[in-house]
């Protein structure tokens, strides 16, 4: 099977009207001794063949529909309403491509204003371009632009920070002069709780720091307080990078009210379904002084030349294919559709859904944690208000605990031990909005039978 | 198309109108300790306040206000945007896999690396390359990722050496790549032919040269017919050549870029494979590799063992991760279904006719626009506006004036080299009607920019929008919407 539509006649017909004999003419610039390789690839199918084999596939996946799930670590289950499937899926916004010819692009231009609207309002920001690939690669390019901006190297991130995203950092600054700091900011006891040492961030920042860049709720789930930091990051002349959730943002302070010069996030827990992390949604968001170091693509509002409202990509000027080496980054293709989606939830939640969902967290994970430190052998550790993940000590290393979860039908929470080996007893428990008291008691209830 | 205009969402708002449907709490209410302090609290939240109704009818209707590839023909050079097969978005959604947790066990995913592992061995038989990776998330990420391999390379040897070199007709984001991996890049002039100029070439190479970066059939829509000696000419430097393959459709099934001597190439699933572009996205990028830099692959990668399938995260040389998880797995189901639906024979038939479709078009259109490169193209082809050039008309017009004929407008100004350049690529999927009908439109315009250009300079009149003002678009930016005092 495949979608060439070409009857024998128009092929023949196209072949004169080039004037040449056959399509083997038309590929004589390509080496011989190379043309027409034999491809070793399965023969095609049917629809009905491949769609059947897609299911078979996907039947060999557990997902999170069947089985109750505790995992987050940097995805997250969250609800996305009907409508965002139904509305995404238009082939108007789906089949579409970048909006360059405006005129017939209004609506994916007029959505991309609305995701920005969006991402400054939840943010505290000014201003916010139409997406990154995800909060890694946005985060990278937010500390990467921070040292453009300041003309300094060290950047200063606590240990608190997830880690997926600082070996992105990492990646993404080879070939520049970037200097990491990782600031111990936690120390575990014997009993294995976390104590915070959040000042340590504070003592590390000095005159040769471009930016601090801190995750808002920290990978282990706590919030941080980041108003002194935010203090000691101007004092110095440098940039204060908040990595935030847009969820617990239905709650939180926005970083814009404290001080942050770039905000990130990662956007597709109020966009997608998990998906394998991916598509994801890199949200990114600064202080109008930064909009031109900005990277990606933003849309503007303007008028056509009848003086109607209509809305173009602007300030491409920063961009690789007006700048090219000068860009701001090499971003061409971002993240369009999930925004689209994003934009879609965030209109039908709106401020009140917003919160909501937070507070469905924060109850439930509250709950959670609740009945599993009162499971002997288990104890919860937050050392500071969290909206919902936690760590949870386990009598034994988190993989048995997860293997008997696993054989009773529950995905546990994310084994720690997989970032960092001391921590193979710790696992941390993600709840949402998603996990019915039934989960979490099933959760419970499975360990309290676990045998260390 | 609607021409009516719709407010922003934030302009539908009113307050106390809701249209979310979220359970009640089932469990205990906090305890008080356990609340988030009140001076954590945000104190507002200004988003839009609409029915579910009230939703759907907004974006139904922005949606009705785009062009799109199920509308019409769709001819943007550079972009090859062929039809996207909905039995790939029926995989997609399978919950098998859009319900997926990357942090799940192994023995809970086996379908899904399966899947992955697939599609890797897929694209490699495509490409002739020893191995690839599916993490970049779009091309511009694959052409970052496949850079810092060929750094890490030199690195290895002592030396991450300085200069990148790429031809004038080069797409924005080499050259913009090649910075970000620390890279000076040196721009290699094209010739006559229209492909990269052997003479200048020569001149630039030497061992302070990290790589070249090509695009093949580059964006003239030519082959480079010297391929094979440019990459014997960097080699013997120690350079290495980097292939930008947004334009692989051309070659599907006729060449594998690896047997060409091309050290490392990326492909963009969202052009090659049929994986939406969504109005920009997400897409989807493979990086693929040959033997001198398999082992930078960015980790994790995912391996097969006595018929189980695992992530692979024990490869030191790797440059390290390029992303939170392994890139848009959700676009590389799409593309995989694609491919199992092609089968070698489709796969093949669809470079074949890309190219079929192109000359066509080509050759039909070549005694209205101005070729500036005469000869045999690939899947697209350049033009340098119109032939017979009429007062004060631009490409720009030309191309403004396609969408009042019913058709999104092609690529415009680019490559650079080309002057008023008007850049066309059709896709195999495209039949000869929806050709010809196209051709008749583009030899009117032409007649109109000879005997009524006040058509194409007002034009167009009949999408949702006028003609719109950038500049005051980009001197006072207007980027979000600002609540009420
Ligand atoms: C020749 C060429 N190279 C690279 C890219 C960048 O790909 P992406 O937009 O997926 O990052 C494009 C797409 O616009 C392209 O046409």
């Amino acid at each position: 099977m495949d979608y060439v539509p070409h009857s024998d006649e128009d092929r023949e017909a196209m072949l004169r009207a080039i004037g040449v004999a056959s399509t083997e003419d038309l590929f004589q610039d390509i080496p011989a001794n190379v043309r027409h390789p034999h491809l070793n690839l399965p023969p095609g199918m049917s629809e009905p063949e491949v769609i059947r084999h897609l299911q078979a596939l996907g039947q060999q996946n557990s997902n999170v529909l069947e089985m109750p799930s505790f995992l987050g670590a940097g995805c997250y289950n969250h609800f996305i309403p009907s409508i965002v499937n139904a509305l995404i899926l238009r082939g108007e916004f789906l089949t579409s491509y970048t909006p360059y010819q405006p005129e017939l692009s209004q609506g994916t231009l007029q959505a991309m204003y609305e995701f920005q609207s969006m991402v400054c309002l939840l943010t505290g920001m000014d201003v916010a371009n139409a997406s990154m690939y995800d909060e890694a690669t946005a985060t990278a390019e937010a500390v990467l632009t921070a040292c453009s901006i300041t003309k300094r190297s060290k950047v200063v991130v606590p240990d608190t920070f997830h880690p997926t995203t600082l070996e992105v950092l990492e990646t993404y600054a080879e070939g520049r002069e970037l200097t990491l700091v990782r600031v111990p900011t936690f120390t575990i006891d014997d009993d294995g709780a976390f104590h915070d040492c959040w000042d340590a961030v504070g003592a590390a920042i000095d005159d040769d720091t471009a930016c601090v860049a801190v995750q808002v709720p920290n990978f282990f789930g706590w919030v941080h307080e980041c108003q002194d930091i935010a203090e000691t990051v101007h004092a110095h002349r440098a940039m204060l990078v908040v990595s935030a959730d847009p969820v617990a943002l239905g709650i939180l302070t926005p970083p814009g009210e404290y001080g942050a010069d770039i905000v990130t996030g990662e956007g597709h827990s109020l966009a997608l379904p998990p998906g394998l992390g991916g598509p994801r949604l890199g949200l990114y968001a600064t202080r109008k002084k930064y909009l031109r170091q900005m990277p990606g693509r933003v849309s503007g509002m303007t008028e056509d030349i009848e003086g109607k409202r209509g809305f173009v990509l602007t300030l491409q000027a920063r961009e690789q294919h007006i700048r090219r080496e000068k860009a701001t980054s090499n971003i061409c293709t971002n993240e369009a559709l999930a925004a689209l989606a994003f934009t879609i939830n965030v209109s039908w939640l709106g401020p009140e859904g917003m919160r909501k969902k937070a507070e469905l967290c924060l109850a439930k994970s509250h709950y959670a944690a609740a009945q599993l430190d009162a499971l002997p052998g288990f104890a919860v550790s937050a050392p500071g208000p969290y909206i919902k993940e936690f760590v949870v000590h386990c009598p034994s290393q988190v993989h048995h605990v997860n293997e008997h979860l696993l054989e009773h039908g529950v995905l546990g929470g994310y084994d720690l031990g997989n970032v960092r080996a001391e921590l193979d007893r710790h696992m941390l428990v993600c709840v949402t909005e998603l996990n019915t008291r039934q989960d979490i008691d099933r959760l419970v209830a499975t360990l309290r039978d676990f045998e260390a | 198309m609607i021409q009516e205009a719709e407010p922003l969402i934030f302009e539908r708002s009113s307050p106390g109108r809701h249209g979310y449907s979220l359970p009640d709490s089932d469990v205990p209410p906090l305890e008080e300790d356990a609340a988030i302090p009140a001076h954590w609290q945000r104190s507002s939240l200004p988003l839009p306040e609409a029915s579910e109704l009230d939703v759907v009818r907004h974006f139904t209707r922005l949606s009705q206000r785009n062009y799109s590839i199920e509308h019409g023909f769709y001819p943007l050079g550079s972009c090859t945007m062929k039809y996207n097969p909905k039995v790939n978005d029926a995989a997609a959604g399978l919950p098998g896999f859009s319900f997926v947790h990357p942090h799940q066990p192994e023995s809970t995913i086996q379908g899904a690396l399966a899947l992955i592992h697939g599609l890797s061995r897929l694209i490699m038989e495509i490409t002739g390359y020893a191995n690839c990776s599916l993490q970049p998330a779009a091309g511009a990420h694959g052409e970052l990722c496949g850079v810092l391999m060929m750094r890490a390379h030199h690195v290895k040897q002592g030396n991450p050496r300085r200069k990148m070199i790429i031809p004038d007709s080069a797409h924005g984001t080499n050259p913009a790549t090649a910075a970000m991996c620390g890279y000076t890049a040196i721009e290699v002039p094209s010739s006559e032919r229209g492909t990269v100029d052997m003479d200048a070439l020569a001149t630039l190479l030497d061992e302070d040269v990290a790589g070249l970066m090509l695009t093949v059939p580059n964006t003239l829509g030519l082959f480079e017919q010297d391929i094979v000696e440019i990459c014997r000419m960097a080699h013997e430097v120690g350079a290495l050549v980097y292939c930008d393959g947004a334009n692989m459709n051309a070659l599907l099934g006729t060449v594998q870029p690896a047997a060409l001597g091309l050290d490392v190439l990326h492909l963009n699933l969202h052009k090659t494979f049929t994986t939406p572009h969504g109005g920009g996205g997400p897409g989807a990028g493979a990086i693929c590799v040959n033997e001198t830099l398999e082992p930078y692959l960015p980790v994790p990668l995912v391996k097969e063992q006595d018929g189980a399938y695992a992530w692979d995260y024990d490869r030191p040389d790797s440059i390290g991760r390029i992303h939170s998880f392994y890139g848009n797995f959700l676009n590389q189901v799409r593309a995989y279904t694609y491919i199992r639906t092609l089968g070698a024979e489709g796969i093949k038939r669809a470079g074949e006719y890309a190219v079929l479709n192109g000359n066509y078009l080509k050759e039909r259109l070549r005694d209205a626009y101005a070729l500036r490169y005469d000869r045999t193209c690939m899947h697209e082809v350049v033009f340098a506006g119109l032939k017979e050039k009429a007062e004060g008309v631009r490409t720009l017009d030309v191309a403004k004036r396609m969408i009042d004929y019913g058709f999104h407008p092609s690529t415009v100004y680019f490559p650079l080299i080309v002057p008023e350049a008007l850049m066309i690529e059709p896709t195999e999927t495209e039949n000869k009607d929806t050709l010809d009908t196209f051709i008749d439109a583009l030899l009117a315009i032409a007649e109109e920019a000879q005997t009524s250009p006040e058509l194409l300079k007002e034009a167009p009149v009949s999408a949702p929008v006028r003609r719109l003002d950038e500049t005051t678009a980009a001197r006072r930016p207007n980027l979000r919407w600002q609540p009420p005092e």
